[in-house]
């Protein structure tokens, strides 16, 4: 029944996955004019020659001149070999620039789920239980503020209190001797060191709402009759508590890598930006405002199929803990 | 089914009340959501008639007033004497350059005071571009004479002025984003509950792929596309309809949802076998039942729509310069040296936090209050 | 004092068992923001070893609050305000062995809530078992995990013997395959199978007391037949105790050895089984036997109406009905097979008759109504409906506006008075809605209407501006029978008209639909299970199983010869409101093919 399951939830997928990559390239091709003709424009505008054979080569090679769904498939069977095309801009492959950039924001996202769930988890069962009380009031009105407050005004303040009060720069992912240091344990140290200040301003909204969401489940399951039950059988309120009011409003902890995993990246792209980190997000951005269009293509593509596959193992998770989910 | 009244005096009337009566009286117990109310009705007067409230015109650059700190206003007026009366004013700043660095700065002037007045004439200006007013809510007393309450930004434009006229932006992005998304949600949502199967089937694999889109990154390449010689209000409609294309699944899921349901009521069939069209099965047995949530619905879809717009525009993407919006007024707080030179360029990022937290609790309110005649045990 | 109690009680037998527990004075209160509300004031019961003390009462009456009390385990925020409970250990088969005979009263009521001592006696002394076999149970853990859970949260037993002892518990409630079963989640069993894995989870401590509360409430009337066996040969087997909560006479006369009558949060009555039922002495006893009773025999009205006007030619006949629910086909799965509800049924109703249709949940008869109403597309056979004029309409396979005329004639009345009424629409406008959109009436000739059949149905003109939700279960079905009725038909489907009501309001509805089928000429389609109302009620009755009519004629008859085995067994599994009946209808369990 499992085995069946994950077979079909992971078989949709793969419609899911193709759309991601038609929206991704649709996305590419969605600024007025050809990749060509920006680009020719930004060689001009650099003072470059513009050389009319190599662009040329470029129009034959990603067959610019060929509808839509030609070029779609020269994309796309490119990417299933992992080139991306070129990004103008830095001039060199796509795949060069993305790989390291995306690895830290798979990180952060993940160090910010862990974050988030290790704040919303007692929290959300102690403002449960203790419904009403000061406690309860306190981590309501984190949550309101937590979801009323954009990311990057959190770090925005953030980095406001740190220059002025502490004379500190709490931007960045690395310290500067690190920066453009190949990967060791030292550079590693470095990167914990610094990864929890992003970890905190981006789980504030997504550990807010799980909060409230912890709450307001758990709640409706201290009143189920099978609560009663296990109390009529003699357990004690603790236990009672953790194995079955608290199990069955685990379900919503589970989907959040399902929700708040595309929330925590698409939400990562601003925060990155506002921090400097070297993430997806800044050089995506980057990417858009100079219209590189591959470059912003592969970035949004590969962010698309992380939530996509964040879905997907959330959908798997949620029928391993919840025998009802099989047998749907 | 109960219905929970306190009041004996609802009671004798409960049983006449309609859906929202019902529905008044379980939100007015609910009484950070009803003060929720009455600021979110203030908020979007204000922005609403930005050219009353604010005191000066939002784009007037003044050299002398760049990074003007706030002043406070004070309202009782001791004279040298030792008299006093109530007349609000603030007091002056005086430019000085420090010798050795040559920095400008502000200092209090002690002997200045500017004294203001409320309802006083100023420059006429359309009101909402209709009626053209004289008077401000706010004005100084001495014609000519500047203030800024919320300081000013880089090009000493009154800070105060620019957030009133960004509230009209702001808000009213949360408003028509949610009505477009409300027309896709109601419509899709509508199809999809009420007929079933293969359609259904169809719109919730479309609802799927998009919720499990990232949405900031899409928003970006969206807003990114569109072209930079369009009109602010082009723009702002093209920005509007990005949002909704993302935010009405929450909506259609929330109508197919209730549809579902109201399909299988009793009552909605007895309506069937009462003789009723289909219109009007729909229109009056189905849709009464529906608008309390979707008013609740989209009453938390909007600070969502307004978070949206001023990240993108703080990102650059979104609205532009010489629009004023919260987000585009929040770009200038973007580099860490002009916030710790003005950290009140934070106040427009303030005022985003009380529009959302006002709109979240009125939305949680009306959401508690949405099903009057739900069963009690739950 | 026990002394002066048990004058009240009736001599006999009842005097020979030990008293296992003893609830003195009990009071519960609810504190709200609007003052307290007693739930249970002053409440005294006695439960013997090996014997069934029946509490029986309507809703709100207290008696589900009196057993929570027991256990300490009442629901937020109620507390117990004054009494005590008693539980006699020296009278259990444990608390025996453990002090040798030596007396030893526990005061629970003393215990807090969250103690460990109290925790010790729940599931271990005093076990319980619950109205929702599906919600009482975790949906997800299996029915072994939480069984073994009780067994050694009390007993010390290494994890395979308690398995051991949950297959063994299993066999004992009668699942079949225990050793399968143990690992199987709640969801995969019926509504009995559910009951009976609670019954187990009960007895895995091997409790001196058990209390039932509404245990088989939920169920169908053959597997409640069933439970109740099976709770009374398990009594037996035990010695246990056991205190059963029901609203049910019928019930209690089946099980119990002493009755105990609450109403708001009173005992209004006590003592044992044949005193209460052959010499009430309150009148709210007298009141809830009366209907009982007044339910178990026919109509006296409906039979003086059938000799002065016999039942004409049929006016509605059902030729070879048949709808499948085809499986709903989902992608990259087997697709599940379909389900044949209504399955080749052939009937007739005549002008001014009513016909029953009775049978268990999943037996099709709420479908074959709805199929009648045209309610279903994709039906076989035909439905024949003879108009005012003497002509013949096959009304399958008929479009929605086709069939708009034909639904004036024929009319709903629905199960549940809640849900059937659109709570935002006034009376008025509901009762008025069919004429409305008829174009029968309107303005102030549909107003005159509405107060004419608002006053037919007993409801007075000034319901016309109120909102469904300011009437009783009761009156919104009165509300509910006059909207059928505005069209003045000719048949009505009645699907469950009285199962939503208290015992006492049944009757009052049934007399309405009579009185009005005498001065409108109606002729009935009434859906029910419960054979009471049934026979009150109708002519003739058809017996549905599985989506077939398995028989079908006069309703004195049927319930007297029963000519099919399953209505056999399902006429014996209704419990008598008769002690002196009990048992005797001998009762089997119908299997297909047997």
């Amino acid at each position: 029944m499992l085995l069946t399951f994950i077979v079909r939830r992971v078989l949709w997928t793969v419609p899911f996955l193709i759309a991601v990559s038609l929206v991704s390239f649709a996305l590419i091709q969605a600024p007025p004019g050809d990749y060509l003709t920006s680009f020719a424009a930004t060689l001009a505008a650099s003072g470059d020659e513009v050389d009319q054979g190599r662009l040329e080569a470029l129009r034959q090679r990603y067959g610019l001149d060929q509808p839509f769904l030609v070029q779609y498939w020269r994309w796309i069977s490119g990417v299933l070999q992992g080139d991306f095309g070129i990004s103008f801009e830095w001039q060199q492959p796509v795949s060069n620039l993305i790989w390291e950039r995306m690895g830290l924001s798979v990180c952060l996202a993940l160090g910010t789920l862990l974050f988030t769930w290790a704040v919303a988890f007692p929290v959300g069962i102690f403002s449960a239980v203790r419904k009403y009380s000061i406690g309860d009031y306190i981590a309501t009105t984190f949550g309101f503020i937590g979801l009323a407050t954009p990311n990057f005004l959190i770090a925005l303040v953030l980095m406001y209190i740190g220059v002025v009060y502490f004379g500190a720069d709490v931007s960045g992912l690395f310290s500067e001797e690190y920066q453009n240091a190949a990967w060791s344990w030292g550079k590693l140290l470095d990167l914990l060191a610094h990864l929890w200040i992003p970890v905190i301003i981006l789980g504030t909204s997504s550990s807010a709402s799980l909060i409230r969401i912890m709450r307001a489940n758990l709640l409706d399951e201290l009143h189920k009759p099978y609560v009663v039950t296990a109390r009529a059988k003699g357990l004690s309120e603790f236990t009672l508590l953790m194995r079955y009011p608290v199990r069955l409003a685990l379900n919503p902890f589970v989907s959040t890598i399902g929700w708040a995993f595309p929330q925590l990246i698409s939400g990562a792209v601003i925060t990155a930006f506002v921090l400097s980190l070297p993430t997806a997000g800044p050089l995506l951005l980057q990417a858009l405002l100079a219209q590189d269009m591959y470059l912003a293509g592969a970035f949004i593509l590969l962010l698309c199929s992380l939530t996509v596959i964040g879905m997907l193992v959330s959908d798997i998770l949620l029928a391993l803990i919840d025998p009802r989910v099989r047998y749907q | 089914m109960s219905i929970a009244v306190t009041d004996p005096r609802e009671h004798r009337s409960a049983e006449q009340a309609s859906q929202w009566k019902l529905m008044w009286w379980a939100f007015r117990r609910h009484r950070l959501a009803r003060w929720s109310l009455y600021l979110v009705v203030a908020l979007y007067a204000v922005g609403a008639f930005a050219e009353f409230f604010a005191p000066f015109d939002p784009d007037a650059a003044n050299a002398r007033a760049v990074f003007h700190p706030p002043q406070e206003i004070h309202f009782i007026d001791t004279a040298p004497d030792g008299s006093w009366s109530i007349r609000p004013w603030v007091q002056g700043q005086r430019l000085v350059r420090d010798r050795f660095t040559l920095e400008q700065s502000f200092v209090p002037d002690p002997d200045r005071r500017i004294y203001l007045r409320f309802f006083g004439r100023a420059e006429p200006v359309k009101l909402a571009g209709l009626v053209t007013i004289e008077r401000r809510l706010l004005t100084a007393a001495e014609p000519g004479e500047r203030f800024y309450l919320f300081g000013a930004d880089r090009l000493g434009r009154d800070m105060l002025s620019r957030v009133i006229h960004g509230a009209r932006i702001s808000l009213s992005i949360g408003l028509v984003g949610v009505a477009m998304s409300l027309v896709l949600g109601l419509l899709l949502g509508g199809i999809s509950g009420y007929y079933g199967g293969t359609v259904d089937m169809a719109i919730q694999r479309v609802i799927e792929f998009i919720l499990s889109l990232p949405t900031i990154p899409i928003w970006l390449g969206l807003t990114a596309a569109l072209p930079q010689d369009w009109s602010p209000l082009t723009r702002y409609f093209a920005i509007t309809i990005i949002l909704s294309l993302v935010t009405w699944t929450e909506l259609a899921r929330v109508v197919r949802g209730r549809f579902l349901a109201l399909r299988s009521e009793d009552f909605v069939t007895a309506a069937r076998l009462d003789g009723c069209s289909q219109a009007r099965i729909i229109w009056r047995h189905m849709l009464p039942s529906l608008a309390s949530h979707v008013i609740a619905s989209i009453t938390l879809a909007i600070p969502l729509m307004i978070l949206a717009e001023t990240s993108l525009s703080f990102l650059g993407l979104g609205l532009q310069p010489p629009t004023i919006s919260w987000g585009v007024l929040l770009k200038e707080a973007q580099n860490i040296r002009s916030i710790a030179q003005a950290p009140w360029l934070f106040i427009p990022g303030g005022a985003v936090c009380l529009a959302v937290l006002a709109l979240n609790f009125l939305g949680d309110g009306l959401r508690d209050a949405a099903d009057p005649y739900a069963q009690d045990g739950r | 004092m026990p002394d002066t109690m048990q004058a009240a009680w009736s001599p006999g037998e009842a005097e020979a068992a030990p008293v296992v527990l003893e609830v003195q004075e009990l009071a519960v209160d609810f504190p709200s923001r609007r003052g307290v509300f007693r739930a249970v004031d002053g409440v005294d019961l006695v439960l013997r070893a090996g014997r069934t003390l029946a509490v029986v009462g309507e809703s709100g009456s207290g008696k589900s609050v009196t057993a929570r009390a027991i256990l300490q385990i009442l629901d937020q925020p109620g507390r117990i305000a004054a009494g005590r409970v008693l539980l006699h250990r020296h009278h259990t088969t444990k608390g025996a062995a453990a002090s040798g005979g030596a007396e030893e009263v526990v005061e629970l009521s003393a215990m807090p809530a969250r103690s460990a001592a109290i925790r010790a006696i729940r599931g271990r002394d005093i076990a319980m078992i619950f109205q929702e076999p599906m919600s009482s149970l975790s949906p997800v853990h299996t029915i072994g995990a939480q069984i073994i859970e009780a067994i050694r949260l009390h007993d010390r037993l290494g994890k395979r013997a308690a398995r051991e002892r949950a297959i063994d518990l299993l066999r004992q409630v009668e699942i079949p395959r225990p050793e399968t079963a143990v690992d199987r989640y709640t969801f995969e069993f019926s509504g009995g199978m559910r009951q009976r894995a609670m019954i187990a989870m009960a007895l895995a401590c091997n409790p001196s007391v058990l209390i039932a509360d509404e245990p088989t409430t939920a169920l169908d009337v053959t597997t409640q037949a069933e439970i109740l066996d099976l709770i009374r040969r398990l009594q037996a087997s035990h010695g246990m105790a056991v205190m059963l909560i029901t609203h049910d006479m019928g019930v209690v006369a089946e099980m119990a050895d002493e009755v105990a009558v609450m109403r708001h949060g009173q005992v209004v009555e006590r003592g044992g089984i044949l005193d209460v039922f052959e010499r009430p002495q309150h009148d709210y006893t007298r009141m809830l036997l009366g209907a009982v009773r007044a339910l178990d025999r026919p109509s006296p009205r409906r039979l003086a109406m059938r000799a002065t006007k016999p039942p004409g030619a049929p006016i509605l006949r059902l030729d070879a009905l048949r709808k499948v629910f085809p499986s709903a086909r989902r992608m990259f799965r087997p697709a599940a097979p379909p389900v044949v509800a209504v399955d080749d049924v052939t009937l007739d109703l005549h002008a001014g008759e009513t016909l029953g249709i009775v049978g268990e949940s999943g037996s099709g008869k709420t479908t074959l109504g709805r199929c009648v109403m045209g309610l279903f597309q994709g039906l076989g056979g035909r439905i024949e409906y003879v108009g005012r004029d003497g002509s013949r309409i096959d009304l399958l396979g008929m479009r929605e506006s086709a069939l708009r005329p034909l639904r004036r004639e024929i009319r709903m009345v629905f199960q549940d008075p809640f849900a059937s009424l659109n709570p935002r629409m006034t009376v008025e406008q509901i009762v008025g809605e069919p004429m409305l959109v008829n174009g029968t009436h309107r303005g102030a000739a549909l107003q005159r209407r509405v107060a004419e059949l608002l006053d037919m149905v007993g409801l007075p003109d000034s319901a016309m501006e109120r909102y469904p939700h300011a009437f009783s279960g009761g009156q919104r079905q009165r509300i509910g029978i006059a909207r059928a009725i505005a069209l003045e038909p000719r048949v009505i489907v009645a699907d469950e008209p009285t199962s939503a009501l208290d015992v006492s309001l049944r009757s009052q509805v049934l007399d309405l639909l009579l009185d009005l089928q005498e001065r409108l000429g109606l002729s009935f389609l009434f859906i029910s299970h419960d054979i009471g109302v049934i026979r009150y009620f109708c002519d003739r009755v058809a017996v549905m199983y599985r989506g077939k009519v398995v028989e079908i004629g006069e309703t004195e008859a049927v319930c007297t010869a029963p000519q099919h085995a399953y209505t056999r067994a399902l006429l014996s599994a209704v419990p008598h409101p008769d002690p002196r009946h009990r048992g005797m209808t001998g009762r089997h369990r119908y299997t297909e093919g047997a």
